[in-house]
């Protein structure tokens, strides 16, 4: 049924992206979306969505693979982008401390200095897109509560989230088996169904749920006990390579395009790029 | 005797993280409850975090509700949107705070302990949506308040419901499954 | 010095007031394979959990008594010591699995040993090799079957070095074909390893094909055999337990064969095969007549039905007619097609081509609640149907949400109660009840909207020989006495010799077999391609010379005359 949860799976491409280890890919995904969301500097963001959307060339990800989501991306940062101007069409005058309306007249006078802002926020929301496919997309999921605990998290908060990416498809079969019942039933969850019923009919899928996790909890930390898992402070990883040179040079480059983006911070004065003095 | 016995997090919570976050995401990826206000619709994952972090306490309700939406947005591929990711980390950890007053391990849930669940829980709510949420945007991200607040609190408004309702009958749910059935008697 | 030893143990879960085990004394042999058998709740379960730490350090207790591990008491010891002393293998094997892949898994137990890397791979790769899981290495637990997910565990568990290895009810999420491969492994391993292993089950006809040095069983928390299997097999103690014996041994008993003569009754070669022969064939001969149900108009029929998931085809043109008033068992290994049958039957899968009838009348169109009237569907596991907390609520709920008026819910919830034998239990919380109550009530939730076929998903699965009857006997009753056609999904072949009428093999959804369920069971090269096997009584009439579908119908009646 649907197995499939992750619709974006990883798939070795073959590139070296994929060489590249997990550990290092997650602290470039991690840092480059960090600057990105403080460095409010419109050539900085440009520059960075050319960098990676070369990246997700050089990824061999193919356009169809993500292409729906792109548009999700795009109506979703439209909306927000509409509800900004609607609700707030003077803060871009606000944060460049001048006003050159462009056209319109009143309140709703649409400026420069907005139409910049919202460029940024829209680079922003755009930026964080390839970044994580390309973390995704190139990344074995095996590798990831490795990468985890490589990069300072401790060992059984990293497991736990290998432990969720391990159920995530056991769960899915679960609840669509709850569900399917419950509807023959006669439980009703869609928009036929009024309100507080539609709610007292989801509490009857997650009542079984529930229960079953509940008791899938109790069961798997008996096997993992009895595996020893927790025993020691330390745990190695099946999955954990040693860093290449090549992560080397990854780890290099994104570190000098975080220290670029504070840079610019210092030159800038402040987070954003203001062209209006 | 080894270490493990003085250590912050138990085989149980971690496991009780891995499967709360599993159950946690898929109810945030696919079911989503219409409700009469056009476009918007309930999480059913907020309440499943209530009951969690209800039963297993602050620190798995903390991580359930962090790794789980951050892995949400991770796997969606739209980049993960750290503050929402934050402030659910932190609804969590209100919402886990309530094990020591409603011990549903042990004691049977009274209405006035559901009472104290569902006042708390707004204030968990506001807490983390009215205001973490929206601060954080506006630091971090430099957005207008106006925006923020307004979704910031839609999304609690919603949350609130949610765990109103659902939140509510899981509880009662769950500690009927605990309590002891000392006086059943078979009837005519 | 013996490898584990019990010595005058007694056992109380903090939860109960009733202590679980009795002054249980045993010693277990270094080399040695013991069966530890028992009813649901005789304390099996609680002498494994005792053995591997579980208990009382994750569920919590009292024991008075001493329990020595390779000459260590237990009680000094924590879980993670013991873990060095016993490997243990859980019941559930989605539990058990806990990694992302095969390989991992492998590796677990050597991840928490922070063994160094290289180490770790070489060692990992050794256990694959010997459990022969190398091709299946980057493997989710998702794709494997439940056999491969048992070597997985099997792997896991060795690279612990620890020679002794506990099994807790291993055959109960496997076909019966691959119950057989997996007893034949473990006895392999014990061989090659010279471990020491003890393996808790009550299904004895397979899980006596280990050839066990010893045989144990439990009853009431109390050890009520515990010596060689053949001497145990041949008194009366398997059977006062309420567990099931192997086929052969009942048929022999029946016919009135002196068990107490025979010295080794696990070896059927060494019986004196005339002897046996003559008195069987008197027993034979007392054969009743075959009740033959009056064939009726189709209720169901598939006609022409194709189906194929995204990236696997299912069904291309499939047929099948159900008559009103049968009993029909459908049986195939995982990815058969079995569950993606009831799913299109239910409308939860819409077919690609080809039509479902009910009664004559197209079912497409239809909803999955509109089908629901007609047809039932009782999911394997109970706690993934049951919603409400009160016996009551969860019957009627059904009805509730078809909007009846209170007293036609009343009315009607009450007679399926009545029926199901749940009356007295109608304000009982769920949770009160055991799991063969809880199948019940999922029974008649599902019954109470008054389908005329009903759908039952592996129903006896995990369930001990007493807990099989009473539902199995239920189900036959409801076919009976409401006109109810009534479709098995099952891999136990007792159910399908016992209480069906007709068995339908799927294989790669296709249908290989569709005949009488003891013409099938005895058909070995249809057995193999179903992943079944053939029961112990096709070996005894192999070995006298008789027939085995007569041979099976026989026994058939005289244990259904017992009820």
């Amino acid at each position: 049924m649907a197995d499939n949860s992750f619709s974006l799976a990883y798939k070795n491409r073959g590139t070296w992206l994929d060489r590249c280890s997990g550990a290092s890919k997650l602290l470039g995904f991690v840092l480059l979306s960090g600057i990105a969301m403080i460095v409010l500097d419109t050539r900085f963001l440009i520059f960075l969505v050319i960098l990676s959307l070369i990246l997700l060339k050089i990824s061999r990800v193919k356009m169809s693979e993500v292409a729906a989501l792109m548009k999700l991306v795009l109506v979703f940062m439209a909306i927000n982008l509409v509800m900004i101007y609607v609700l707030a069409p003077n803060y871009g005058s606000q944060i460049y401390q001048s006003k050159d309306i462009l056209l319109g007249s009143g309140y709703f006078a649409l400026t420069q200095q907005e139409l910049l802002y919202l460029v940024n926020i829209g680079l922003e929301y755009i930026v964080a897109v390839p970044l994580a496919l390309i973390f995704l997309l190139t990344t074995n999921p095996s590798e990831f509560a490795a990468s985890l605990n490589r990069i300072g998290i401790p060992y059984k908060i990293s497991y736990s989230v290998s432990l969720a990416l391990r159920y995530i498809p056991d769960v899915t079969r679960e609840y669509h088996q709850i569900s399917l019942s419950q509807q023959a039933k006669g439980n009703e969850i869609s928009k036929k169904a009024p309100f507080f019923k539609r709610l007292k009919g989801a509490s009857a899928i997650l009542v079984p749920l529930l229960l079953s996790s509940i008791d899938r909890i109790e069961s798997v930390s008996q096997a993992m006990e009895l595996r020893r898992f927790g025993a020691k402070k330390r745990r190695s990883w099946y999955f954990s390579e040693k860093l290449k040179a090549l992560d080397w040079a990854v780890l290099s480059f994104v570190l000098l395009i975080v220290i670029f983006g504070f840079i610019l911070i210092i030159v800038n004065g402040g987070r954003f790029w203001n062209p209006f003095h | 005797m080894q270490d493990k016995k003085k250590s912050w997090i138990s085989v149980r919570d971690v496991v009780a993280i891995g499967i709360g976050t599993a159950v946690f995401f898929v109810l945030m990826r696919f079911v989503a409850i219409p409700t009469p206000v056009a476009n918007t619709t309930i999480n059913l994952a907020e309440p499943w975090l209530a009951l969690i972090g209800a039963i297993f306490g602050p620190i798995v309700g903390l991580f359930v509700g962090f790794i789980g939406h951050a892995l949400n947005d991770t796997v969606a591929g739209w980049g993960v949107w750290w503050t929402w990711v934050f402030a659910d980390g932190v609804l969590g950890l209100l919402l886990g705070l309530a094990k020591r007053y409603l011990k549903l391990d042990t004691e049977t849930l009274t209405s006035k302990k559901l009472w104290f669940f569902n006042i708390w829980q707004v204030i968990a709510n506001v807490i983390a949506w009215f205001v973490i949420a929206p601060l954080g945007d506006i630091v971090v991200y430099r957005q207008p308040a106006a925006k923020v607040f307004l979704q910031g609190f839609w999304a609690g408004i919603g949350n609130m419901v949610g765990i109103a309702i659902v939140g509510s009958i899981l509880l009662v749910a769950y500690s009927r499954t605990r309590t002891r059935t000392g006086s059943l008697k078979s009837e005519k | 010095m013996p490898a584990i030893e019990f010595q005058k143990v007694n056992f109380k879960y903090r939860v109960q007031s009733q202590a679980t085990l009795h002054n249980v004394s045993f010693a277990f042999d270094y080399g040695q394979k013991i069966i530890i058998a028992g009813p649901s709740g005789s304390g099996k379960t609680t002498i494994g959990h005792l053995i591997n730490g579980l208990i009382p350090q994750s569920v919590p207790g009292e024991y008075s008594g001493s329990i020595l591990i390779n000459g260590k008491d237990a009680a000094k010891m924590d879980i993670f010591q013991l873990s060095f002393e016993v490997g243990t293998v859980l019941q559930d094997t989605d539990a058990q699995f806990v990694g992302m892949t095969v390989a991992e898994d492998a590796a677990f137990l050597l991840e928490n040993e922070n063994t160094e890397h290289s180490q770790l791979l070489a060692q990992t790769e050794n256990w694959l090799k010997e459990l022969n899981l190398e091709a299946l290495k980057k493997h989710s637990p998702q794709e494997l079957s439940g056999g491969q997910k048992q070597r997985v565990s099997m792997a896991g568990v060795l690279s612990s070095d620890s020679k002794i290895l506990l099994f807790d009810e291993p055959l109960a999420n496997l076909d019966p074909a691959s119950g057989r491969l997996a007893i034949q492994l473990i006895a392999d391993l014990q061989k090659k390893l010279g471990l020491t292993v003890i393996i808790i089950e009550h299904r004895l006809e397979e899980a006596l094909r280990i050839q066990a040095d010893k045989l144990l069983v439990i009853d009431h928390g109390k050890i009520i055999a515990n010596d060689i299997p053949d001497r145990v097999l041949t008194s009366a103690a398997v059977i006062s337990a309420g567990l099931r014996e192997p086929l052969y041994i009942t048929a022999m008993r029946d016919a009135g064969v002196d068990l107490n003569k025979i010295a080794h009754i696990t070896d059927l070669a060494s019986l004196d095969h005339q002897a046996i022969k003559r008195q069987l064939s008197v027993w034979l001969e007392k054969k009743q007549p075959d009740k033959t149900k009056k064939s009726r108009e189709p209720i169901l029929s598939i006609q022409h039905l194709s189906f194929a998931y995204p990236k696997q085809a299912v069904f291309s043109d499939l047929n099948l007619t159900f008559p009103a008033g049968q009993m029909t068992a459908i049986v195939g290994k995982n990815g058969s097609g079995k569950s993606t049958f009831s799913n299109l039957v239910t409308g939860f899968l819409k077919p690609d081509s080809g039509r479902i009838l009910f009664d004559n009348q197209p079912l497409d169109g239809q909803s999955v609640k509109e089908r629901a009237d007609k047809i039932g569907y009782v999911l394997q596991d109970p706690n993934q149907m049951i919603s409400q907390n009160i016996v009551y609520d969860e019957v009627a709920y059904g009805l509730k949400l078809r909007g009846l008026s209170d007293d036609q819910i009343q009315a009607k919830t009450r007679t399926m109660l009545e029926v199901a034998g749940l009356d007295n239990m109608r304000h009982w919380p769920i949770s009160a009840l055991s799991f063969g109550q809880k199948k019940r009530v999922t029974i008649a939730s599902v019954l109470v909207l008054a389908p005329r076929v009903l759908i039952l998903d592996e129903p006896t699965a995990g369930q001990d020989y007493l807990n099989y009857r009473s539902l199995m006997n239920f189900v036959a009753e409801l076919n009976r006495t409401q006109d109810c056609s009534i479709i098995v999904i099952t891999h136990d072949m007792h159910l399908m010799l016992e209480y069906t009428d007709r068995a339908i093999a799927l294989v790669d959804g296709q249908v290989i077999a569709d005949m009488a369920p003891a013409e099938l069971l005895n058909d070995p090269a249809l057995l193999k391609r179903a992943s079944l096997a053939p029961t112990s009584l096709y070996d005894l009439a192999e070995s006298t010379g008789l027939d085995a579908v007569a041979l099976s119908k026989r026994l058939v009646q005289e244990e259904m005359t017992r009820g």
